[in-house]
């Protein structure tokens, strides 16, 4: 018998997955994908990227209550691509660390494209795959850095 | 969306997707609330606002622009069946939550002043705290300054007449009964298209 919620937390949604590696990627990156695609949809911003303050909210280990971590600057963003006839088709939505607002519209549009069926293939070859193959290689050398400093404590077994 | 999918606008058409709000949020919100703090300085005066929203507009330009100027997070908004429509819009461009009676709201927004609810219904405030009272945005077919009510008090030399079209009889007779409750009742803004026009509380209606 399952207990699974009908809407389950525990494993990021495709959509989650591609916008936490857009919403990681430097902002020149993502211009240069965005200036290299051949054929640039046609959108308007839904809320033009604006910058404000989140709170981060932590726990201290897997059990501890949940705390007001501290706040951090954010900035948002959403788009509307427009189909030829000059309606809307997909949302897209950005939200990233810091002040860039034309990053965080360079996510939104990637978003936006991303469900589009006939764009999305594309855009995630030439553009998530890359960039994420780049965070997870820049995570595992910090890992690999980090791990040169890693002490194994043990206990020898002491005699009787 | 699914959500107010069956709710239709003021004119009577489905709701297509989210439009965007304010080009140029900062500025255009001043603007907007310089234009409703004249009104409110000279009640009965019609002011304009200035036009700045690209998209098609989900309740009248000058009632969108209150709302996207003065409602967030703060403020419960009750809005009538002619602009339940608008819920979307509201909750995506001020985070403003939804009042489930008229008297829960801060801000209410009337597309069709005939099913205006009575105005004893809205939050009048108490005599500690008059600010907690609502404020009414009514959008009406016209407002005119050479006919209609003539108004009087503070902000007002001598009088001034205002005419909005077309508001049920009983309003004013409603109006009249809340000026004895001062400093409790209702601030009253009129909105028709680009222009505005404010009836606060401590204005007089000469019947």
């Amino acid at each position: 018998m399952s207990l699974a919620a009908p809407h389950d937390h525990s494993e990021p949604t495709a959509r989650q997955r591609w916008l936490a590696v857009l919403a990681k990627a430097p902002v020149t990156r993502l211009a240069a994908a965005w200036e290299s695609l051949g054929d640039k949809p046609a959108y308007r911003l839904l809320r033009r990227g604006e910058t404000g303050l989140v709170m981060v909210r932590g726990r201290i280990g897997g059990s501890g209550s949940p705390f007001n971590f501290g706040e951090m600057t954010m900035t948002r963003a959403a788009v509307q691509l427009l189909d030829p006839a000059g309606g809307v088709a997909e949302t897209g939505f950005g939200h990233v660390a810091g002040r860039s607002v034309r990053r965080a519209e360079l996510v939104a549009l990637f978003d936006a494209m991303l469900q589009d069926p006939a764009r999305h293939e594309a855009i995630i070859e030439r553009v998530v795959v890359p960039l994420a193959a780049e965070q997870d290689a820049a995570k595992a050398a910090r890992t690999a850095k980090v791990m040169e400093s890693k002490v194994d404590f043990f206990t020898m077994v002491r005699g009787e | 969306m699914s959500g107010i999918a069956t709710a239709h606008l003021a004119d009577g058409t489905a709701p297509g997707p989210l439009e965007p709000g304010f080009a140029d949020p900062v500025h255009d919100a001043q603007a907007c609330f310089r234009a409703v703090l004249d009104a409110m300085a000279h009640p009965g005066r019609v002011v304009r606002v200035p036009n700045a929203l690209p998209g098609r507009v989900p309740l009248g330009f000058a009632a969108t622009a209150i709302a996207l100027s003065l409602c967030d997070i703060d403020t419960p908004v009750w809005l009538d069946a002619a602009s339940a429509a608008v819920s979307g819009y509201l909750a995506f461009h001020c985070g403003a939550p939804l009042a489930a009676t008229p008297a829960a709201a801060r801000f209410a927004f009337i597309a069709n002043a005939d099913a205006l609810p009575p105005l004893d219904g809205f939050a009048l405030g108490s005599d500690e705290h008059p600010e907690r009272s609502a404020t009414l945005v009514i959008e009406v077919a016209g407002l005119a300054n050479n006919s209609g009510a003539t108004l009087r008090g503070p902000g007002i030399r001598d009088e001034i007449r205002l005419g909005a079209a077309v508001l049920p009889a009983r309003f004013w007779t409603e109006r009249a009964m809340l000026g004895e409750l001062f400093p409790r009742g209702l601030d009253i803004v009129f909105t028709c298209g680009d222009a505005l026009a404010a009836l606060p509380r401590s204005t007089r209606v000469v019947l």
